[in-house]
């Protein structure tokens, strides 16, 4: 037997408590605020894997906070926004969970500004200044250290730089939440968390397609490149029912910083043209009606996957650059700072990429582009898990337990973990935490006496596992002279390739122009279950690469459900999003429906099924 | 290579490995020097050079796409509530800015528990902690129910 460091050395900590927040990005700290709010008896603890400080999404700043009704001024009600929401996700969403941030959002967005957040004002009006209808403008460089700062004094311990690996299930009811195993990437402690109540607030996934840049430059994907899938992976390894993770997202951003378009489209009126000067949306309109009717071509605004559509028809035309005229807006200082501000709180890549190609955006046009896929629930997308609705206003089969509770007891939700609820953005996860935690302390209070259950056995052997890496690196190290070539094991690094080029060329990539069909579907599954299958012959030199390891087994599994989703859905909902080249429509009458999807734990088997999508905002 | 430390004004002292949210700064055991481990993972976000007491790291574009010769460079000063960004471009012209970050004192926030305790009973209504007051409207918002005949649709 050959001796196993980590396993014989590596020390372990017990950790109790009742509830457990995974991740402390937006969602996490909204969970942690609330849930110190009601639960002032409990025990409340966040795992996260970076810093709090500065972690998640939203760890360099924002420039705009967007999602906020301004129901005060009488701006937008939350029906307005279930509307907008409704029509760019091409009719797909949960109206009852969007109705409910909505009606929640401007109170957590007051509560920031009394905190500290500088939210800027229109003088005339007296408002918040709104870069959009939905969105208001900030100067958010600290946004984030601002919002953690109310996390921390909110728990009773924050565990940074604990990455979760499993979630673990009660051992008397496996359809019941019972803790987590995680960890510690500094001192590779292994963490056991047994928890009466676990809310996952981790990250939507980067790194799932082969990004545009793949030197350097695969950094700086859109969204972050830390943010590995764990907000899906957790969920589906203990059998949660998960909707709309054939719903991923690809973005038109300023091409390669992915500097936001938002407050130029918006507020700046910057337009968009080919190469040879045409607003090329204008010339396309009648195309897309006859392509996916009017119901969806004349929606206001025009859903986010159809202006990619139009975009992609245009670069497919040989018709690029496109351009976006950010000269023909910056006609006053005033103006020429807040477009400088907007990237520089948020995208600061992007003004390194203006001084390092000389663009000064005052006179001359910036490129645009289309991103490679990216899986998440709180942008202009709604990948996650199916959960139970607000009591008040959920139709009745939305409706199981507790608000933002997934199907496995115990387990709730938050921000990108949550499936149907798009254009949450940093306000409504935030919101959503709030939302979620409350309600897992009623759970709590509901039932005080269950105490989880934890089978040793089972730890001890997620204990091996979890390490495994590290001893297949050790072992692996000793049969060949030096480097990165090995028949026994691949990096991290090596997986995280694979899984992209596999992602890339058969789910629909940028290499394809997003489009895919059964046949490649079929053959993309039976390589990424083989890249599955070497997940056991992962070896990691040190902690940083162990953390690698895991971050890469929840890409797969999001990766997964990605194709699996991809093949049951026949038809092409959101075009411009990813194409079905064999089902190449919108089509109302089979698939006005959510596709669900739930990985049984104990057969291994996905069951895949759909369900009814409710309209109960007119 | 996005984020890189300059050799004689690091001290060691490991900031930037400890807020790093991409995990990638870490101490060279043979300097005992942070630096950037994996560049291909590291976002632009400027967490490490923003906290860096001794101003030692910086950023060169990435490789693939940004041309030499350019500079962002980042003042963060918490205490007077600002920070100021100095761009330079590869061919000579400067842009300086400076914004505000937060208009209270570090560390004011209050914490939830700190408030007094809610009634029993408004754990089983629909509203969060300082709902109604900061909703700024009379009454949270709600819906019509959707009738349960309405609701039971089979799939």
């Amino acid at each position: 037997m050959i001796s196993l460091s980590y396993r014989r050395t590596g020390s372990v900590k017990h950790v109790d408590c009742d509830i457990l927040i995974v991740g402390g990005g937006f969602a996490g700290c909204g969970a942690a605020y609330e849930a110190g709010y009601w639960g002032r008896d409990l025990r409340i603890v966040i795992a996260e894997k970076a810093n709090i400080e500065r972690s998640g999404a939203v760890a360099h700043g924002l420039s705009a906070i967007n999602c906020y009704m301004g129901m005060r001024w009488n701006e937008n009600m939350p029906e307005d926004f279930v509307r907008y929401a409704r029509n760019d996700l091409m009719g797909l969403v949960r109206e009852d969970l969007l109705f409910d941030i909505a009606r929640h959002v401007d109170a957590t967005v007051h509560m920031f500004e009394e905190w500290g957040l500088p939210i800027m004002y229109n003088k005339e009006t007296g408002h918040y200044q709104r870069e959009g209808r939905w969105q208001i403008m900030i100067h958010g460089e600290s946004y984030k250290p601002i919002i953690a700062e109310a996390a921390k004094k909110s728990v009773d311990e924050v565990y940074n730089r604990v990455m979760i690996t499993h979630l673990l299930t009660d051992m008397q009811n496996p359809r019941r939440i019972a803790g987590a195993v995680g960890l510690d990437v500094r001192d590779g402690t292994f963490y056991v968390f047994r928890a009466r109540a676990v809310i996952v607030c981790a990250g939507g996934a980067s790194h799932i397609y082969r990004p545009r840049s793949v030197g350097e430059g695969a950094g700086r994907t859109w969204y972050p490149p830390w943010n590995n899938g764990s907000a899906y992976a957790l969920l589906m390894q203990v059998g949660a029912d998960m909707i709309q993770m054939e719903n991923r997202i690809v973005v038109t951003r300023f091409k390669d910083g992915y500097g936001p378009v938002g407050a130029w489209f918006l507020m700046l009126k910057s337009v968009a043209t080919n190469a040879y000067g045409e607003e090329y949306e204008k010339t396309h309109i009648d195309d897309l009606r006859a392509y996916v009717g009017t119901k969806y071509a004349d929606a206001k605004p025009m859903p986010t996957c159809l202006r990619n559509h139009l975009m992609l028809e245009e670069i497919k035309a040989g018709k690029g650059p496109i351009y976006i005229h950010t000269e023909r807006s910056l006609d006053t200082p005033e103006k020429e700072e807040l477009g400088w501000e907007d990237f520089l709180d948020m995208t600061i890549g992007q003004a390194v990429l203006w001084a390092s190609q000389n663009i000064d955006p005052k006179t001359d046009p910036s490129e645009l582009s289309m991103s490679e896929p990216y899986v998440m629930g709180s942008h202009a997308v709604c990948a996650g898990a199916w959960v139970s609705g607000p009591e008040d206003l959920a139709p009745a089969d939305y409706v199981w337990g507790y608000n933002r509770m997934t199907t496995v007891e115990g387990l709730f939700g938050a921000g990108d973990t949550v499936g149907g609820s798009p254009h949450k953005f940093s306000s409504g996860s935030f919101t959503e935490g709030r939302l979620a935690a409350k309600a897992a302390v009623k759970y709590l209070k509901d039932h005080p006496d269950y105490r989880p259950q934890i089978n040793t056995a089972k730890i001890e052997a997620l204990r091996e596992e979890l390490y495994r890496p590290l001893e297949n690196y050790e072992v692996g190290k000793h049969v060949i002279v030096k480097g990165s070539v090995s028949p026994f094991f691949i990096t991290p690094k090596q997986g995280l390739q694979r899984l992209e080029k596999i992602m890339d060329e058969y789910c629909g990539g940028v290499g394809s122009y997003y489009t895919t069909n059964e046949k490649l579907l079929e053959k993309g599954l039976s390589l990424l279950l083989m890249l599955k299958e070497d997940l056991r012959n992962v070896g990691s030199e040190d902690l940083h690469q162990l953390q690698r390891a895991w971050e890469l087994n929840h890409r797969v599994w999001v990766a997964e459900a990605v194709i699996r989703h991809t093949l049951y859905r026949k038809e092409t909902r959101w075009p411009g999003y990813y194409y079905r080249a064999d089902y190449p429509h919108v089509d109302e009458t089979n698939w006005h429906v959510f596709v669900n999807s739930r990985y049984n734990p104990s057969t291994d088997q996905w069951e895949m099924s759909t369900r009814h999508v409710h309209h109960i905002v007119p | 290579m996005p984020t890189f430390v300059y050799m004689t004004m690091c001290d060691g002292c490991g900031k930037c490995v400890e807020l790093c949210p991409s995990d990638i700064m870490h101490i060279d055991p043979v300097n005992r020097r942070a630096y950037n481990v994996e560049p291909d993972m590291c976002w632009e976000c400027y967490t490490c050079v923003k906290y860096c007491p001794e101003h030692a790291i910086d950023v060169r574009g990435y490789a693939d796409f940004a041309p030499l010769g350019h500079g962002v460079t980042v003042l963060r000063e918490p205490e007077k509530g600002a920070v100021s960004w100095k761009i330079k471009y590869r061919d000579g012209r400067i842009k300086e800015f400076t914004f505000p970050i937060r208009t209270t004192k570090w560390g004011s926030i209050k914490s939830p528990r700190d408030y007094p305790a809610p009634r029993e009973d408004l754990i089983h209504t629909q509203l969060l902690s300082h709902e109604p007051e900061y909703l700024k409207v009379e009454k949270l918002p709600t819906l019509p129910l959707l009738s349960k005949e309405a609701s039971r649709v089979k799939n």
